[in-house]
């Protein structure tokens, strides 16, 4: 059973980061990052590195989607390639 | 709400800079305001946790940069300053590095290697406890320095 939960969380993870690439409103990637790092956390929590996970989760997920808003707020909201 | 157009509710402090409009909902403002203190508190307790359970000076001081960030979100950065003014965040972080180094340089003036927290200058606490305060020593340099570079770093993205 636990293989599952970690499959699906794998699974998600490859979803999200496509969609952050693939995604033409840059908003919409920025929170699909978001969502990429929190999946990443979680798996890492079930590895067992909890402060990986911790790291992860209050930086990666937390305090770089508000520098990636200000960042798109300042630039452009679409993308331009 | 009025139905005044959205330049005219950007409030005086904000005109001409880069920052952003902060929002006129009060739900927004009240549940913001009310659970920033709590994340702090989140934040200290892994901060002053860590030596027994996973956290530390970096988590806990991104949670306590986190708070203010949320502030600076939901407010604006010329409510927030009353929290966290702009103009002291690089101060205090250099003020956390004078900590850390510091903390290294006083062992390396009383005898041991950097860092060597055995020669602290504090007679009275057992060698067990003398390495105990002195990470602690080091982890406070590090949560200020952290916290108040990552609020810099909003500022200067900002323009302040």
């Amino acid at each position: 059973m636990h293989w599952l939960i970690e499959f699906i969380l794998f699974f998600i993870l490859v979803v999200t980061a496509l969609t952050a690439l693939n995604v033409r409103n840059l908003l919409a990637a920025v929170v699909a990052m978001n969502v990429f790092s929190f999946m990443a956390a979680i798996i890492m929590v079930s590895l067992g590195a909890v402060d990986v996970a911790f790291v992860e989760a209050v930086a990666g997920a937390g305090v770089i989607g508000v520098y990636s808003v200000v960042a798109i707020r300042l630039t452009s909201r679409k993308s331009q390639d | 709400m009025s139905d005044k157009p959205l330049t005219e509710k950007i409030p005086r402090y904000c005109k001409g800079t880069g920052m952003m409009a902060p929002t006129d909902s009060p739900i927004v403002h009240i549940a913001c305001r009310g659970i920033s203190p709590f994340i702090f508190l989140i934040g200290l307790y892994v901060f002053f946790h860590g030596h027994y359970s996973p956290g530390g000076g970096f988590q806990g001081g991104v949670l306590m940069a986190a708070t203010i960030l949320l502030l600076r979100l939901s407010l604006g950065t010329g409510l927030s300053q009353v929290v966290m003014p702009a103009s002291i965040t690089l101060r205090l972080s250099a003020v956390g590095v004078l900590i850390f180094a510091g903390t290294g340089v006083i062992t390396m003036i009383f005898g041991g290697d950097f860092l060597d927290y055995h020669f602290l200058p504090l007679p009275w606490l057992d060698p067990a406890y003398l390495r105990y305060y002195g990470i602690l020593l080091i982890e406070v340099g590090v949560v200020l320095t952290v916290m108040t570079t990552l609020i810099a770093i909003y500022d200067d993205l900002l323009g302040y």
